[in-house]
């Protein structure tokens, strides 16, 4: 039996009186006004002031933290989350984010339950606690009374006794009191924690909100990620690499200058080495950024990965110019799956197809290997995953003991408009 | 390659359009050397076009990549000059061993007087200068490192050829005449036009004039 997270869900167990739920259910009320009664007097003070209109906004952002305060609380008899439902301000200064609070739904839900808190609740809640604890307290109290006093006791100063017998039967009284009102005494704390979330809370649509903020995030990191890729290639290219292509033609003409004999020799040899270090710099600016994936689009790209791949590759691509993000994810996850066949399947032929079909880029690449792969080993394919998936994509992979394993990717997507179609294979 | 050798090629007059000015500079002192000179060098594409406009040279030589937008302009603006002349000799000098670019620029025209080398090829001087006279010619010159990357693909209609076809064929679209390539095959110039025959035949080309036969099977060979 897993432990209760509320005291509703408390009172349907057999050790409800056991537990701790009653005396966090008893706090949970009485702590409230110690909010409240605060609350209750910024509320005067800030309606005295509203009449010269300086309190009106204190008022609105008394509310907020009051609520932060309150989300707090709620943790005494409310094991569930209850997170901030306000944004971050997108710009800092106190401006911006007065501005954001006061365009946001949550702040007047604050404002609300800090007025309904601060008039109504906390005044009830200290009057329910008193009624179902602090009535059968004092009439258990009832033989100590009357042992201080001797002659009698006012028993909760309603009514009178004045034996021991009677004062035992009140306390004993009392305690079944206890026992039966702790129970209604927790539902009130659950109704009001209930109505605490719901106003303090993150709505439905708030979450949703956030959910597409991170979203949003996360693509625009993707973006930047690949901003970077462009900016270094084009770094690479504009710099390292026009250097190297000079200083291979100085070494060049100084070969066909040099007369025969050790120093053409040496000279030589430098060329060739310039020439080795010029061909892998290429290779490397090419998988930092595929320039025919600008130029020529996903189509011909993914032709000519399939024309490097280590393992033959039957090619079957017929595809329009997409969005770049959406070219540059599945470039770069097809590259992966070929690598990834030519390196662990021990297959001798892979197959590429891919095609925009209803609106969704769909890609597969199958290879004739032994299958067993698995996207969780530490493969790049992880990543290239989250990739897609920011796009509202999905890379899966089946690969079966004994093969075929098949990579599928696919990102829904429209058409760029526009652009010029380099020749389609 | 034939290195030590003498070179006889008529001078050329240049048009030369590289962004990077150390570079430029460069090719323009390379180029002096051997006897070509260069009417023009310019940075970016639109200069390239008003450069051709005003000089009329024997030859473009021009980088793919190039300002403004530091994408394929250099090619554009090279496909659209040819589209204008198309008797225009263009040599492309590209980063890029993908055939998307070899093959559009062999496209243009009929694929005769073009060339599409690496960059890096220009530090193979002789290679460099040789692939500059055959493109002047009206030959075509594809780069031997975008061949070898092809040629290791195994796709119809290239399937059908014999290996040592296949080497034939590479080196055609490298821009070899048959003499080069019997030289290089150490075979009889005979057995080249044998197998030339034999590839044109598989390759299911129109029967037409040889030259223009020879470049539509570089085509084949780069689109497959």
């Amino acid at each position: 039996m897993t432990a209760a997270h509320s005291p509703w869900q408390a009172l349907t167990r057999g050790d409800f009186l056991r537990s701790a739920w009653p005396w966090r259910s008893g706090g949970y009320l009485v702590t409230s006004a110690l909010t409240g009664v605060p609350a209750l007097l910024a509320l005067v003070v800030l309606v005295a002031f509203s009449l010269v209109l300086v309190g009106l906004p204190l008022l609105i952002l008394a509310g907020v933290a009051l609520a932060v305060v309150e989300r707090r609380r709620l943790r005494i008899v409310d094991a569930g989350p209850a997170p901030s439902p306000h944004r971050t301000p997108a710009e800092p200064g106190l401006g911006a984010w007065v501005r954001l609070r006061l365009s946001e739904q949550a702040t007047w839900r604050e404002l609300a339950y800090g007025l309904l808190h601060a008039l109504v609740l906390w005044p009830l809640d200290l009057v329910a606690v008193f009624v179902a604890i602090g009535l059968p307290v004092a009439m258990a109290a009832a033989p100590v009374q009357l042992a201080l006093d001797g002659e009698e006791a006012r028993v909760a100063k309603a009514f009178l006794v004045t034996s021991y017998p009677q004062a035992l039967a009140a306390a004993a009284a009392g305690l079944v009191l206890l026992a039966v009102l702790l129970h209604p005494l927790a539902a009130l704390a659950g109704a009001r924690a209930q109505l605490t979330r719901l106003l303090l809370a993150p709505s439905e649509g708030e979450l949703r909100d956030r959910l597409s903020e991170v979203t949003r995030s996360r693509a625009r990191l993707v973006a930047a990620f690949e901003a970077e890729r462009r900016r270094i290639e084009r770094d690479l290219h504009d710099g390292a690499q026009q250097r190297l292509v000079a200083l291979t033609m100085t070494l060049g003409l100084a070969r066909l200058d040099a007369p025969a004999g050790p120093f053409a020799d040496r000279i030589a040899a430098a060329h060739d080495e310039a020439g080795q270090v010029l061909t892998e710099l290429r290779r490397l600016i090419h998988g930092i950024h595929p320039q025919v994936l600008a130029d020529y689009g996903l189509g011909p790209a993914l032709a000519d990965a399939a024309d490097r791949s280590a393992l033959p590759v039957d090619a079957d691509v017929e595809l329009p110019r997409l969005d770049q993000s959406v070219e540059t994810a599945a470039y770069f996850a097809v590259c992966e799956a070929l690598a990834n066949a030519a390196k662990h399947s021990g297959a001798d032929r892979a197959r590429l197809t891919a095609r925009r079909l209803r609106g969704v880029l769909e890609i597969e690449v199958r290879d004739d290997g032994r299958g067993g792969a698995a996207a969780a080993k530490g493969s790049g394919l992880v990543g290239l995953g989250d990739r897609i998936a920011v796009l509202d994509g999905t890379l899966t992979i089946t690969s079966p003991p004994g093969g075929p394993t098949v990579l599928r990717v696919e990102i829904p997507c429209e058409p760029r408009e526009s652009e010029p179609t380099g020749p389609c294979e | 390659m034939r290195t030590e050798r003498e070179r006889t090629d008529r001078p050329l007059r240049v048009v030369l359009a590289e962004d990077s000015v150390l570079l430029r500079e460069g090719l323009i002192g390379l180029l002096a050397r051997f006897g070509h000179e260069t009417v023009a060098a310019v940075g970016d594409a639109d200069a390239l076009r008003d450069a051709v406009t005003e000089h009329d040279p024997d030859i473009v030589v021009t980088d793919v990549r190039m300002p403004p937008g530091f994408q394929d302009e250099g090619l554009r603006a090279a496909l659209a000059l040819r589209a204008e002349r198309p008797s225009l000799p263009l040599l492309v000098l590209s980063q890029y061993v993908q055939r998307s670019y070899a093959a559009e620029l062999l496209d243009a025209g009929d694929g005769a007087g073009v060339g599409y080398l690496l960059k890096d090829r220009v530090g193979q001087i002789e290679e460099f200068l040789d692939a500059i006279a055959r493109v002047a010619a009206g030959g075509t010159v594809v780069d031997p490192e975008v061949v070898r990357q092809l040629l290791r693909r195994r796709r119809d209609p290239l399937a059908a050829l014999t290996p040592r076809e296949r080497e034939v064929l590479a080196l055609v679209a490298e821009g070899r005449s048959n003499a080069a390539i019997a030289r290089a095959l150490v075979v009889t110039e005979a057995a080249v036009g044998k197998h030339i025959g034999n590839i044109l035949g598989k390759l299911d080309l129109p029967p037409a004039e040889d030259t223009h036969r020879r470049v539509l099977a570089v085509l084949a060979f780069l689109r497959a």
